[in-house]
């Protein structure tokens, strides 16, 4: 708290507040209001409609819409990536943290982290598409699991590093001296004391693949396409399908809703914590 | 023997555990970069899962010069990253300071405001086309509601590219706004209570106290947001796919024609080589004039 507002002041920072909490959530609701409604209601703008459940069933159920296995497809990837980006993360930012630091290796892979995510993520879609077309990879979930680990990785260890390094030496001393050995310190202290930062790391990796499009868009088809292609499908066909549109996009992003009224606390740890060291 | 076995995978844990890591980064990310030069300096075609390359490299420069669409796409994303950061970075501002002097409700703001950050870019995407929309979009009905005529936000060459500069700064505005907030809560109190003691006002103190040990914290969220700006891809393909004409083509959308709906890797290899090549470029400007200052 800087300076307190009171009286008036307050007052209107209440209003202010509510208005801006307004235009965040309005959007969203606007597109809820929009997937419980009927076609018909879309186009005229009514505000007064009678709610409707059909689009979801339509997306859900529908034999035009792939909607289920494009949801299995998503939270498969999306569960092994993080699992796979959270295993080598933290065994990377382990090693990082207490030996390479310095070397020559070491600046060369935290470097290249940094560069890496700096360019366009589509400079390296055409690579990997020809790679994963070498290795008949193409249009498999393996080959969308690999991509999104690489574009996890960095965050990942960025976020253990820090957490790491908020370990007192201490502890890890007084582990030497009681006679564990490296792998029993990272095993019983260090994992321990990280496990708020192994928790952020994977919520973002999880949201982040959860939410990424550009390689999915490109590396799959129709029986491997994740959720936000099938979004995409929607909106680009020639006939842009509003209602299904809507509907598909509130399916997507429950997930995010759910981390924002449970996980909201490992969330801000995790985006803030690269920022402000 | 198995004790000495457990013991070297002890001493050496802290040397074999970057391994992996190492392996997933030269594997996945070293390589493909590397990959795009003999890729550049070809035109390669694949059918059926074979590939065939041949040695084109004059014909890859020649398109690379005559690529009319890559200087719109390069002007469109310098716009793009310019206005869409400096209105997150002023709107993120305004936000963490007046929040921060809310004497209740904090968190729960806060909490309000990490939800665009995880929402998938895609639904973002849909949702703003639905607002957009000539007909039946909010932003018409309320044209309509006070009298003034519609505009077709998406579909004209003067609205588009600020109509999606606009959903990014509203995907965007919040991780600024994070980022700052966590730096102001954590100011230290006794300068701020200097100067209130000294009778500063509130302004005064923004400007002269708070604004000035902030510094860091807005340059990281600056760069950060310039950084994921010029990568933009997922809203735009949604909302006008780089449309009408090339009013809205981003570098990363000219990126996925030229490999994806033209099917041409080689050329866009050059392309992707360009783009690096660019970032390479105003990064060492940028660390030659940190230096010089």
């Amino acid at each position: 708290m800087i300076v307190p507002l009171h009286g008036h002041a307050a007052t209107i920072g209440y209003c202010a507040l509510a208005l801006s909490a307004l235009f965040i959530v309005g959007p969203t609701a606007w597109i809820f209001l929009n997937s419980i409604k009927y076609q018909i209601a879309i186009y005229t703008g009514a505000w007064v409609f009678e709610p409707t459940l059909q689009n979801y069933v339509d997306v859900l159920f529908s034999r035009r819409s792939d909607l289920i296995s494009n949801l299995a497809n998503s939270l498969v990837v999306a569960a092994i990536s993080t699992v796979l980006a959270l295993a080598i993360g933290t065994l990377g930012a382990y090693s990082l943290h207490r030996w390479h630091r310095r070397k020559l290796l070491a600046r060369l892979l935290l470097g290249w982290t940094l560069v890496f995510h700096m360019i366009p993520t589509l400079t390296l879609v055409g690579p990997w598409y020809v790679l994963f077309q070498a290795l008949g990879l193409y249009d498999t979930l393996t080959a969308l699991v690999l991509t999104h680990v690489a574009i996890n990785l960095p965050l990942t260890i960025w976020i253990m590093m820090t957490f790491f390094d908020e370990v007192p030496v201490e502890l890890r001393d007084a582990a030497a001296i009681d006679g564990c050995g490296e792998f029993g310190t990272f095993r019983r202290i260090m994992l321990p004391l990280a496990v708020p930062g192994l928790v952020s790391a994977g919520i973002l990796s999880f949201v982040f693949s959860w939410n990424e499009f550009s390689v999915a868009l490109n590396l799959t088809s129709r029986g491997t396409a994740t959720v936000p292609v099938a979004i995409a499908r929607f909106a680009q066909q020639y006939e842009i399908q509003h209602a299904q549109m809507a509907a598909a996009s509130m399916v997507a992003i429950v997930p995010a809703l759910l981390l924002m009224a449970f996980g909201q606390r490992f969330v801000v740890r995790g985006l803030t914590t690269g920022a402000v060291k | 023997m198995n004790r000495g076995l457990a013991e070297r995978f002890d001493g050496t844990f802290r040397h074999w555990s970057l391994w992996p890591c190492l392996g997933v980064l030269v594997a996945l990310s070293v390589y493909p970069v590397l990959q795009l030069v003999p890729m550049a300096f070809s035109t390669l075609e694949i059918v059926g899962g074979q590939q065939t390359w041949s040695f084109t490299p004059r014909r890859n420069l020649e398109l690379l010069l005559g690529d009319a669409v890559l200087r719109d796409s390069i002007s469109n994303t310098l716009v793009f990253v310019v206005v869409s950061v400096a209105f997150e970075m002023v709107l993120g501002l305004f936000c963490a300071i007046f929040i921060a002097c809310m004497p209740r409700w904090r968190g729960t703001a806060r909490t309000i405001m990490i939800l665009p950050i995880l929402l998938p870019p895609v639904a973002i995407g849909s949702m703003w086309k639905l607002m957009y929309n000539y007909d039946f979009g909010l932003f018409n009905q309320m044209l309509r509601a006070v009298g003034i005529a519609p505009a077709n936000f998406l579909g004209s060459v003067d609205w588009s590219l600020m109509a999606v500069v606009a959903v990014d700064v509203w995907h965007w505005t919040p991780l600024v706004f994070l980022i700052l907030f966590a730096a102001v809560e954590s100011l230290p109190q006794d300068v701020l209570e200097a100067a209130r003691i000294d009778g500063a006002s509130m302004w005064q103190t923004i400007r002269l106290v708070i604004l000035p040990l902030l510094g860091p914290a807005l340059a990281v969220a600056a760069l950060f947001r310039a950084i994921a700006a010029f990568k933009a891809f997922d809203q735009v393909y949604l909302l006008t796919s780089g449309g009408p004409g090339t009013s809205t083509e981003l570098i990363s959308l000219h990126l996925n024609r030229v490999f994806f709906e033209q099917n041409q890797l080689g050329y866009g290899a050059m392309l992707s080589l360009t783009v690096i090549c660019m970032i390479a470029a105003s990064l060492s400007a940028g660390r030659f004039a940190a230096a010089k200052r």
